[in-house]
């Protein structure tokens, strides 16, 4: 409506206000560029605010802390990985399929409501995600789940137990992030796997191949780049994930990878959740120097998607 | 002549193409053993067990469905017929999890989802009672600053990405770091404006301010990269069209680009609040907790729905029914608040796209 609006002697628009036109293309231009510099200097100052307040815990005097920091950091950081990785295992072969079966098997019209409901997931707050973690999910697991791992399984490391009784089990959390980074790895693999060339695929069945086979030789190979990208976003959000850890794990300060048993390495943002609004003084400090080596985690594996998204595209695209 | 004479009615599998498939008639009959087989799982111990029904079945579907079509079609059917039902499993569980977080949250949280609960604050009540009215505020407070100072942040910055920097060095690493502000913790967020408060203001500080900012940072590149998209999408025939008439870049952009673009932008943006309006992590470290109504964000601590939801549930009081009924009415209350932001996005969306557009 806009457009149309604009009168046909357009001239009569610039021709007297050029100098006003030209401080204003300067003035609108200005106020752009340094919006995108300030983008610039946001991400300067949260690393820098973040290390400035994190500094006064490696200068503190060694007898503050009962231990150094990076002992008071490895089980966090150990956890934090371990978590995210449990989840990342769990949550991606689902999470494909689910993308398959939005974008090539199921009917067109439901496959729309589908997408919307997925989508919709993704934005329910992660504190909701955590009340149903241990009010639903955590009964259920520890009643029917973890006895039967611990009695048939339990040679191996993961469910030596002993099984909780209360379910607050790095198993139960990361089942829980598995759930709230499904709709996020789905979201961005049923894009890639709806932008397969229809010819592809059509060669394929061509050819003779069954439903599956095509997805194999065409859409899988096709997506491949976008869904690495997808697992690592959802990496990075099973990473820097607060409030379902905090509410759902029973922590202690240890590195164990059983996942069934009440003894569990906390991860860095939970931690920090738990214990920042009780602290004080130093230990502020060094609950923000953990948050600082969270940040550092989180930058490297969002730098790694990205490298990764890049390098499948422009594959794709050439 | 002989063709047709071979060709047999569609409905029976002996032509070529039909010969050695499966009838609808025999999958549905694995369907129906598989749904029988999860039946027995849960019969012996007498209660039904939805969930253990639902998963033996997907189980033996898939199991049973792969054996028989290898018998009767060969195994490259039956890895069809397998990948399907796994895939179709798959969406099964994953909706099952889902559905049951939107079960749960109906089911617990109409036990408080009275008025009451909409026009009380939490001063003064440890048992029964109690709203979440100061948090309705706090929610609103620090969502209408983080939006008013990240709107305009965000979209000077992609109109500098799409219109002014387009290609130049510094447009791509700014897009590289909206990138990696995309991927920044909340809670790290939460911290950073922590830190920027407490260096300006003194150790301890909470105020809804400071929740605003630490939801700037993690609003701002989700409206950048929206606007971003949107702005592109505009086709250069109209920019071009209104610079041929003489009128300036900024004019264009403003007359011209926005208009055309506005749909996704809001769209984008209504989004972008969806997303932050349920984080609870920077808003702890933030914002922290109060039991009454605080309407000034530049003073004291203010408590917002979902910190609100996450302390009744840790820290429920006695007996803790009552704090874990206003936990789950409250995380009802942010569902709701989201599900009818999507709604409105969809709707925006449409309503004010140009009509050339639509």
């Amino acid at each position: 409506m806009t457009i149309t609006d604009t009168p046909p002697g357009g001239d009569t628009i610039a021709a007297p206000t050029e100098t006003t036109s030209k401080l204003g293309d300067r003035i609108f231009g200005g106020i752009s560029l340094g919006a995108g510099i300030l983008i610039l200097v946001t991400l300067a100052a949260v690393a820098l605010f973040l290390f400035v307040e994190a500094w006064p815990t490696f200068g503190a005097e060694p007898s503050t802390f009962n231990e150094s920091f990076s002992s008071y950091v490895a089980p966090l950081l150990f956890g934090t990985i371990w978590a995210a990785f449990l989840a990342l295992l769990l949550a991606l072969p689902l999470a494909v399929a689910v993308a398959l079966f939005v974008s090539h098997y199921a009917p067109k019209r439901l496959a729309v409501s589908f997408g919307y409901f997925i989508d919709l997931l993704a934005a329910i707050p992660s504190v909701v995600f955590g009340l149903w973690g241990i009010a639903v999910l955590a009964p259920i697991l520890s009643r029917s789940v973890y006895p039967w791992l611990e009695d048939n399984l339990g040679f191996l490391p993961f469910f030596a137990g002993p099984a909780s009784t209360s379910g607050r089990t790095m198993m139960t959390v990361a089942v829980v992030l598995a759930v709230m980074i499904l709709p996020i790895i789905t979201a961005i693999s049923r894009e890639v796997f709806l932008q397969t060339p229809r010819l592809h695929e059509e060669a394929s069945l061509a050819l003779g191949a069954t439903k599956w086979e095509m997805i194999r030789q065409a859409v899988l190979p096709y997506g491949r780049s976008g869904v690495i990208s997808g697992a690592m976003l959802g990496l990075g959000r099973a990473l820097g994930e607060t409030m379902a850890v905090a509410i759902i794990l029973s922590p202690a300060n240890i590195i164990t990878v059983n996942v069934i048993s009440n003894q569990n390495p906390n991860t860095i943002a939970a931690n920090i959740a738990l214990k920042f609004p009780e602290s004080a003084g130093l230990n502020v400090n060094r609950l923000i120097a953990t948050g600082l080596v969270l940040f550092f985690v989180t930058f490297i594996v969002n730098a790694l998607a990205r490298r990764i998204a890049n390098a499948g595209f422009s594959g794709a695209d050439g | 002549m002989t063709l047709t004479e071979q060709r047999p009615a569609p409905t029976e599998p002996s032509s070529s193409i039909t010969a050695n498939r499966m009838t609808r008639v025999q999958v549905g009959a694995v369907g129906l053993v598989a749904v029988a087989v999860g039946a027995l799982s849960w019969l012996s111990s007498g209660s039904p067990n939805w969930a253990r029904w639902i998963v033996v079945t997907l189980v033996t579907y898939c199991v049973g469905i792969y054996i028989v079509a290898r018998i009767v079609e060969g195994r490259r059917q039956a890895l069809d017929r397998l990948m399907l039902a796994l895939v179709t499993s798959a969406f099964a569980l994953v909706v099952m999890p889902l559905a049951s977080v939107i079960w749960t949250v109906i089911e617990r949280g109409t036990n408080r989802f009275d008025a009451e609960f909409f026009t009380e604050t939490m001063r003064g009540v440890t048992g029964e009672g109690g709203g979440i009215y100061h948090a309705i505020v706090g929610t609103l407070i620090v969502t209408g600053l983080a939006t008013l100072m990240s709107v305009p942040f965000g979209l000077f910055t992609a109109i500098y990405l799409a219109e002014y920097g387009h290609g130049t060095k510094l447009a791509k690493a700014i897009q590289a770091m909206v990138d990696v502000m995309t991927g920044i913790p909340s809670i790290v967020a939460g911290l950073f404006a922590y830190a920027m408060f407490e260096l300006i203001f003194g150790p301890g500080t909470r105020s809804g301010i400071a929740g605003a900012v630490a939801l700037t940072v993690l609003m701002t590149p989700v409206v950048v990269r929206s606007s971003e998209e949107m702005l592109r999408l505009v086709p250069n025939e109209l920019r071009e069209a209104s610079y041929a008439l003489g009128v300036p870049k900024w004019k264009t952009i403003v007359k011209v680009v926005l208009p055309t673009a506005i749909a996704g932008i809001i769209t984008g943006v209504v989004l972008a609040i969806a997303r932050v309006i349920g984080e609870t992590a920077p808003l702890l470290v933030t914002a922290g907790l109060a039991q009454g109504v605080n309407w000034n964000p530049f003073d004291g601590r203010m408590t917002t729905l979902p910190v609100f939801t996450y302390y009744q549930y840790v820290q429920p009081g006695v007996p803790p029914s009552n704090g874990q009924d206003r936990a789950w009415a409250a995380a009802l209350v942010l569902i709701i608040i989201v599900m009818v932001l999507f709604t409105l996005a969809r709707i925006l969306a449409h309503v004010l796209k140009p009509k050339g557009l639509r």
